[in-house]
């Protein structure tokens, strides 16, 4: 019983996607019928043909004969046309719209879905387990409407014209449709054990690409080949395994229909003696019957394996975000797909803190306790402390990529809550360690920040950065390239990029997360001083790691193990000789570690 | 690495399904239908030659039919397969660059960008479905035909005694048995071609030029003197990344590279660990004299311990990663090199310490913690020449301090290359290198270079605003 839940479960997913094709579907199992209803009327026309003409020698009949069959012939492709075409339409349709549902409700999920689920695994959800479920609504509808009625009006027939004969034909049936069952059921766990050695071998896959150069430079290319070998030979095995199932039904299946026909040509030269026609007619639906047979089974095979796809899809799309906006709030602000923007109030800047508790969704410890700070626009903050998930935290819930545990944070002293995420993220830009892009060129990437940027904008905010001759240098200069995730450009180069466009973004409230980690002391130099000219006039958070660059900051807070031990500015803290003083005067002493490097 | 990574993915899962599926099914699919078709016909010829003929007559008609539409639609179903390749890197990209989709609140725009290329995919196929469609209805009526003439012929010709009614019969059978088999030959021969396709983009990587380990086999000691001598290199045509670069670094020194965006920095690593080859006119790298194009690149490459700009770790456990290249590597070994990577602490503090999963199917490490784990598998290989390619930027510099007092241990009797941004890490070297723009700037100790004047002197300065 559970399995029929589950199948159920699965159909109540999908139906939303079926509705717009409802017409569609209706057609073409309607056409299918018809379809196959015309199939089993052929070895009727030759019934008749022999019969009449052969038996009877009365030629007569045959214009008209013909002018039939060949209407029917007409007909049957004429229904076979439409049920291609609908077929083609829905398969290819829902495809497209599960898509296009999956990579919308993706958009919206927080960073605890993607920190849990690796890229490759929701790109399977994206692109092939959509593929199959288009594919198991419309063609394996499609045929088993057609093999279903063919049965279903062939063992009709039988009956209705030769019941003896009919009754010896159509024992087999059941048996040949029970082996198959069992056979299916032993398939089913050989085909999920494929499937899972099938998506190691290409995850395995996908790792030799991508960390190719890696591979090369540790010589352990023969490693991972044969790491890799074993798996293939591991799936080859258990691909033959299953192939040899196949075998057996295979031979089943024909078997069942040689003795199906032996069975008709046996009693059937007794039983319809002077009756050839009838006897024709038998021969021809025994040989026929007990492919659509075989038909139906796999199609419910087929419901049953793609279960899976429909219930991770489900999975997908019925994960809600983290960080979910009130219905009122998506009244009055919109949301991120259809913002408000005519309702949104100016944001001015100001943020605080209040009584704030935050541990990760997927972390034990609370990293925040009680927190309390207000940060008055303008204000450039900077956090410092060693390398790990602390630092970023603060900036997590500035931007709302996590909800405090409890307590509120306050935007312009209402708590952010009561506004669209949209509203808050439009008025703050992010510039990260290790820089993004997409690729396309450079000035798209820019325009990332501002569609509507002029060409002006977009230099200035490239000669801010120190970018502009480096743009200029390169022969295609904006329209330049940047490759797939921008491997055509040097990681300090794509840094320049990305703090560009944060800065054609003209924000409110400016994030560095150790943007500078990556770019040289010359490149850095630069670009710090256009950090503290953009600074000027915004409320800033710079996670820093060089301490020179914040030493002007106007509070500092200082984070270890993820919880703020101490918080000042830079003289204050210098006089306190605590983790502040360590860790800055740490920064240039080399002597003091008593480390050479020769 | 001319290739989306996207792209070499999709030739090797997808194509290499369709190739599998036409051996698998079609070849065998094809003999069948061939042995079929023969052994009917000549069964049918032994009873009756005429009816044979016009029953037979149809038939070349259906397999040409086939052949014309399939090959038609081939560069069709070519375009639809490129562009589930664009769509499906685009959502790639999309995954990977989550975070800056949404702090730049652009969710709107990376939606529709996908749904207008879904729909232009969708559109694709949906051309193609009218002629599908079209094509078998149109085959449906052949084939009935072809059984037409044969019920209604071969009922004139039992009539006029020529054939027996069972022959006739017999003959109704046959006609029947080939009608799928015969329309399946035109989609098989066509599907052939669709192989031809894939056996092609197959064979584009199959034949790609593996690493040349022709003519390079000599096996040098490798803790010689190193020496670029006039290195020029460029990636692209018209883009000089080294323009004229000469250095020598003696054996068992370490070498601090200092350089901009750009400067090649980086290039001057992967060029000797011969990931790209020097070309003839490019000058030349050796390594206690030996020529680099002459050394065996694998030997190069185990007596090389590389750590790259971005680490790359694998979808295993940290100690497997850290163990990578040293297959008989004793768990001491591995604790040590982790200890002086400042690693074994973080390992220890998993709940599976060094048993811990990390990677895509994994535990994500961060920026620090993944160079650190990168370090470990460099040190623990105890190669003659070691280069740290900005590996320490992305640890704090504490920790940064710390790895480096581990390292000087290590060290000893090794040529080093240290390419970083930071002085302090650069300051001990045996000699400094300062490039710019494809050429070394300037050159000499720290001390030396202190006072020189030049870029050194600046990025001193810059760096010791204390």
């Amino acid at each position: 019983m559970m399995k029929k839940q589950r199948t159920f479960f699965g159909i109540r997913t999908i139906l939303p996607y079926l509705r717009p094709f409802r017409w569609e579907l209706f057609g073409i199992v309607a056409a299918s019928a018809l379809g196959s209803l015309i199939d089993i009327g052929v070895p009727l026309f030759q019934r008749y043909a022999l019969d009449r003409f052969v038996t009877g020698g009365d030629l007569r009949a045959m214009p008209a004969f013909v002018a039939l069959y060949l209407g029917a012939i007409l007909a049957a492709a004429g229904f076979n046309y439409i049920s291609c075409l609908w077929g083609m339409r829905v398969e290819v349709g829902i495809d497209r719209d599960l898509r296009n549902a999956a990579f919308s409700h993706l958009q919206t999920l927080t960073f605890s879905y993607f920190n849990q689920n690796s890229v490759g695994y929701i790109h399977s959800r994206i692109m092939s387990d959509t593929q199959r479920i288009g594919e198991l609504l419309s063609w394996t509808l499609l045929n088993s409407a057609w093999q279903l009625c063919y049965v279903v009006g062939a063992v009709i027939a039988m009956f209705s014209i030769e019941p003896r004969l009919a009754v010896l034909v159509t024992a087999l049936l059941p048996v040949v449709a029970l082996l198959y069952a069992v056979f299916q059921k032993r398939l089913f766990s050989l085909n999920r054990e494929i499937r899972e050695l099938n998506a190691q071998i290409t995850g395995d896959f996908n790792e030799g690409v991508m960390g190719a150069r890696t591979v090369k430079t540790l010589g352990v290319e023969q490693k991972l080949a044969d790491h890799f070998a074993a798996g293939t030979e591991r799936m080859r095995s258990r691909s033959v395994s299953a192939a040899r199932y196949h075998g057996l039904f295979a031979i089943t299946m024909s078997f069942a229909s040689s003795l199906a026909l032996a069975l008709v040509l046996w009693q059937g030269g007794v039983i319809a003696k002077e009756q050839i026609g009838t006897f024709s007619m038998f021969m021809s639906y025994a040989l026929g019957l007990m492919e659509p047979v075989r038909w139906v089974v796999d199609a419910i095979g087929s419901l049953i394996t793609t279960q899976i796809n429909i219930e991770r899809l489900h999975k997908l799309l019925s994960t809600r975000s983290d960080v979910v906006d009130r219905p009122e709030v998506v009244e009055r602000y919109g949301d991120s797909y259809d913002p408000k923007r005519e309702n949104w109030e100016p944001l001015h800047g100001d943020l605080e803190f209040r009584d704030v508790s935050f541990r990760y969704p997927d972390g034990e410890e609370l990293v925040l306790e009680h927190f309390d700070l207000k940060i008055a626009f303008g204000t450039n903050l900077a956090i410092v402390g060693e390398t790990g998930a602390g630092k970023s935290t603060l900036a997590n819930l500035i931007c709302r990529f996590y909800e405090p545990t409890s307590g509120t944070l306050l935007v312009d002293g209402r708590d952010a809550r009561e506004r669209s995420q949209l509203w808050l993220r439009s008025a703050i830009a992010c510039v990260l360690q290790t820089p993004h892009l997409f690729s396309g060129t450079i000035r798209e990437n820019l325009l990332y920040g501002d569609p509507d940027a002029t060409e002006e904008e977009i230099r200035e905010a490239l000669s801010l950065v120190s970018a502009l001759d480096l743009v200029d240098s390169l022969p295609k200069g904006l329209d330049t390239d940047v490759g797939e995730s921008g491997d055509q450009l040097s990681t300090g180069e794509k840094q320049l990029i990305s703090f560009a466009r944060a800065i054609l973004k003209k924000p409110r409230i400016l994030i560095l997360d150790e943007a500078t980690a990556s770019v040289d002391t010359l490149t850095e130099q630069r670009i710090q001083h256009a950090i503290d000219e953009i600074i000027r006039g915004r409320t800033s958070v710079v996670i820093a790691h060089r301490l020179s660059t914040i030493r002007n900051a106007d509070l500092i807070l200082v984070v270890s193990d993820g919880k703020i031990i101490e918080r000042g500015r830079h003289d204050e803290l210098i006089a306190r000789r605590g983790a502040y003083y360590r860790l800055y005067t740490r920064q240039y002493e080399e002597e003091a570690t008593g480390a050479a490097l020769s | 690495m001319q290739h989306r990574t996207g792209d070499i993915i999709q030739r090797c899962t997808s194509d290499l399904d369709t190739l599998k599926n036409f051996i698998s099914t079609q070849m065998t699919e094809i003999l069948r239908i061939v042995i079929l078709l023969g052994l009917s016909i000549g069964f049918m010829l032994g009873m009756d030659t005429t009816l044979t003929l016009i029953a037979l007559a149809p038939v070349p008609v259906i397999i040409l039919y086939s052949l014309i539409y399939y090959r038609i639609i081939g560069k069709a179903f070519l375009e639809c397969d490129e562009n589930e390749g664009i769509l499906s890197a685009m959502a790639q990209e999309n995954l990977a660059g989550v975070r800056v989709v949404r702090a730049f609140g652009r969710e709107r725009h990376e939606r529709d960008r996908f749904t207008e290329q879904n729909r232009h995919y969708t559109g694709l196929w949906m051309r193609l479905a009218k002629p599908m469609s079209t094509f078998w209805s149109v085959g449906d009526v052949l084939s009935g035909s072809q059984i037409l003439l044969t019920v209604c012929f071969g009922a004139v010709f039992c009539l006029r005694g020529r054939m027996l009614a069972g022959e006739y019969i017999a003959f109704l059978s046959y006609c029947a048995l080939m009608t799928w088999p015969v329309r399946m030959l035109g989609r098989m021969i066509s599907e052939m071609s669709k192989a031809g396709v894939s056996i092609e983009r197959l064979a584009y990587i199959m034949n790609a030029e593996e690493e040349r380990a022709s003519g390079a086999a000599l096996r040098p000691d490798l803790s010689g003197d190193i020496v670029f001598d006039h290195v020029r290199f460029s990636y692209e045509e018209d883009q000089e990344t080294l323009r004229d670069v000469s250095f020598t670094v003696p054996g068992g020194t370490t070498v601090g590279i200092l350089g901009g965006t750009g400067s090649g920095k980086s290039t001057l690593m992967l060029l000797l660990n011969k990931l790209y080859d020097l070309p003839p006119e490019g000058g030349r790298i050796t390594i206690g004299g030996t020529d680099l194009r002459d050394i065996d690149t694998a030997w190069l490459r185990r007596n090389t311990a590389m750590v790259l700009q971005e680490p790359f770790l694998f979808s295993r456990s940290i100690r497997e990663n850290i163990a990578m290249a040293e297959e008989g590597a004793s768990e001491e070994d591995i604790r040590a090199a982790a200890r002086a990577a400042c690693l074994e602490e973080t390992a220890d503090s998993f709940p599976a310490g060094f048993d811990t999963f990390v990677g895509e199917r994994g535990v994500t490490l961060s920026g620090g913690q993944k160079q650190r784990v990168a370090i470990a598998r460099a040190l623990l290989r105890k190669a003659p020449i070691m280069v740290l390619d900005d590996s320490l930027s992305a640890v704090d510099t504490e920790t940064d301090a710390r790895i480096r007092a581990g390292l000087s241990e290590h060290f000893r009797g090794c040529t080093v290359f240290l390419i970083s941004h930071r002085i302090t890490t650069l300051k001990n070297a045996d000699q400094i290198l300062v490039l710019d723009r494809g050429r070394v700037a300037e050159r000499g100790t720290h001390a030396e270079l202190r006072r020189a004047g030049g870029l050194y002197q600046r990025i001193c300065e810059i760096q010791e605003e204390a």
